[in-house]
């Protein structure tokens, strides 16, 4: 009961959320003297498991047919065969939505106890112990998981990642499962609307509008200036539900939670659940008409002006500086 | 099995938090009890609950049923439900939580699978993603594995198919549409089109002569001793506000101009040290 699982799903490579679970789940295991398992499951990516095997000590891969694409039912009861096999200390996610849809479910069928969205892990006297961000980031939560094991999904980005070691000698098991049809739910149709994008979670520099941009138009800016800073474009809660641009941009609270090098937020006020989306960020830059907005309390520079006028002008400079 | 009649029972599970929207600098925490201080805050309907809501009323108004509001708090959430009766929920019950005020993700799942099974048959269970006081995001994945259902996250929006239900729900980057056969569990968030209704005033003054539902623990037959002290699942050991200084710089300059250029400048510095 001393080693750790880390539970990736592929599609994404050994991004820095893959990277910050396999940190996280080396740094525990050692802390428990025991080994570090993973379990990659989806379709069959070579180099990630190259990369996971690195750092983890055995890889069970679950790519067989019925699971190369995520299924609820079945990559659940896939991945609970293979945590039961190992009864781990601790099963850790990434914070993706396979990943917080499977979490608690298997820390019921493991008699397991699970936390989730967590900035820090911890053990104290054995038992493990996470910091989450609560009520709305205005406050911090340390929580005991009393069960064991501990099944935790993480902030990815916040947890360091570890080197690469190449010379351990990793055990990679291909896994067939004989499992059972669950036909109660079944995934028909996928869409990506940002196909080929990286994930806003993974984003260097985020451009984000709000409720003042005032309608959909002004996200084509937003998108020009993004797209010269090699950055991607995301949106208030408030802009989101009106309909100005794609759900999937969504960042706060009850959105994304993202860690960009640069934040730039546009026409946001900075109400403290857009906050919690992004107290990760190194830097928050802030447009904003009013002084008084509750993002300038939260940012590293900011411009008081009406963003109409100040967009242009900024694409011009950069463009100038970037020459 | 004709698909307009698949739908017969929705329960909606709806939470009453402390109104989110609260300044940061009015917000304090009571460390010994590891709960937020109340004040003057008004207590709210969580809003992800209200999104599933939505989304029940919708697909009743396409496909029929019964939707009914369910919730485990204090005497003071018996406020949530008459909003939810006023939004046109048809029926509502209330399991009294006269324990600690917040039990653990487990505890609540218990609770709810045991008023669920009181209620009688269900199809479908709805859910809010997560709450805007703790954002725990388990009561869905836990109450599924409680009643022994599938269940589907992040969904926001569902219609009747040819052989049960189409489930779409959000992912990182776009959406999946799933086939479902209730009964099902499902988790709600939030999209332009569930909006929650406000309701109309004639719908607020009918719903406060609603009938609503009281249980106590013991009539839905749970633990009570183990939900009464929050669970055995996880302990909050802390709560504490962050202390974070952080000064803004205003650009400063005597023109638009001149002041763009110095934002455009300290955007060119960070982009570049990344």
């Amino acid at each position: 009961m001393s080693d750790i699982v880390i539970c990736l799903f592929s599609g994404s490579g050994y991004d820095r959320v893959a990277q910050g679970v396999a940190g996280a789940g080396r740094r525990l295991a050692d802390q428990f003297d025991g080994r570090l398992h993973a379990i990659i499951a989806g379709a069959h990516d070579p180099e990630l498991i190259i990369r996971i095997a690195s750092v983890a000590d055995a890889v069970v891969t679950l790519d067989q047919k019925e699971l190369a694409q995520y299924q609820p039912e079945l990559s659940l009861n896939a991945i609970t065969h293979i945590c039961r096999e190992i009864a781990p200390r601790a099963v850790l996610f990434g914070n993706d939505t396979y990943s917080q849809e499977t979490a608690p479910r298997l820390a019921h069928r493991l008699g397991g106890a699970a936390a989730g969205d967590c900035l820090d892990l911890m053990t104290h006297d054995g038992a493990i112990r996470v910091k989450r961000s609560v009520y709305g980031g205005k406050a911090i939560a340390t929580i005991e998981l009393k069960r064991s094991p501990a099944v935790v999904w993480l902030r990815a980005r916040a947890f360091e990642p570890v080197a690469t070691n190449s010379a351990s000698v990793t055990t990679v098991r291909q896994t067939r499962l004989d499992l059972q049809s669950d036909d109660r739910t079944r995934i028909i149709e996928r869409k990506s609307e940002a196909a080929g994008a990286s994930r806003l979670e993974d984003a260097r520099v985020i451009v984000s509008g709000g409720r003042g941009l005032g309608g959909p138009e002004p996200f084509e800016d937003l998108q020009e200036l993004a797209a010269m800073l090699g950055g991607q474009t995301a949106a208030s809660r408030a802009a989101c539900d009106s309909g100005w641009c794609p759900p999937s941009w969504q960042v706060g609270q009850t959105g994304k939670k993202v860690a960009p090098g640069l934040y730039i937020a546009v026409a946001i006020r900075g109400a403290s659940q857009h906050m919690a989306g992004i107290s990760d960020a190194q830097n928050i830059a802030a447009i904003n008409i009013d002084a008084d907005a509750p993002i300038f309390k939260n940012c590293r520079f900011g411009i008081v002006e009406d963003y109409r006028k100040v967009i242009p002008l900024l694409k011009e400079k950069l463009a100038a500086l970037q020459k | 099995m004709d698909a307009k009649s698949i739908i017969v029972n929705i329960i909606v599970c709806i939470k009453q938090i402390l109104d989110p929207e609260i300044p940061a600098r009015d917000f304090r925490v009571e460390r010994e009890k590891k709960e937020a201080v109340r004040g003057s805050a008004n207590l709210v309907t969580n809003i992800f609950c209200e999104n599933a809501l939505e989304t029940a009323l919708q697909l009743r108004e396409k496909s029929g049923g019964k939707i009914t509001a369910l919730t485990f708090g204090a005497e003071e959430a018996e406020d949530a439900l008459r909003k939810a009766l006023a939004m046109k929920a048809d029926a509502a019950a209330l399991v009294v939580n006269d324990g600690h005020p917040h039990p653990d993700p487990l505890a609540v799942a218990q609770t709810l699978a045991a008023a669920i099974r009181k209620i009688g048959a269900f199809d479908l269970v709805m859910l809010g993603r997560e709450s805007g006081d703790w954002g725990v995001a388990q009561t869905g994945g836990l109450l599924a594995e409680e009643l022994g259902a599938p269940c589907v996250s992040f969904v926001d929006h569902i219609e009747a198919g040819d052989d049960g239900l189409i489930v779409k729900r959000q992912t990182e980057n776009g959406w999946e549409k799933l086939a479902a056969k209730p009964p099902l569990v499902v988790t709600v968030t939030n999209n332009e089109f569930n909006v929650p209704r406000i309701p109309k005033t004639r719908d607020i003054m009918m719903s406060a002569r609603q009938p609503i539902t009281k249980w106590t623990l013991e009539d839905i037959g749970v633990d009570s001793a183990q939900i009464r002290a929050g669970g055995d699942y996880y302990e909050v050991v802390d709560l504490a506000v962050p202390v974070k200084e952080v000064s803004c710089e205003f650009v400063s300059g005597d023109t638009l101009e001149q002041k763009v250029e110095k934002f455009a400048e300290r955007v060119i510095e960070i982009t570049r040290a990344l």
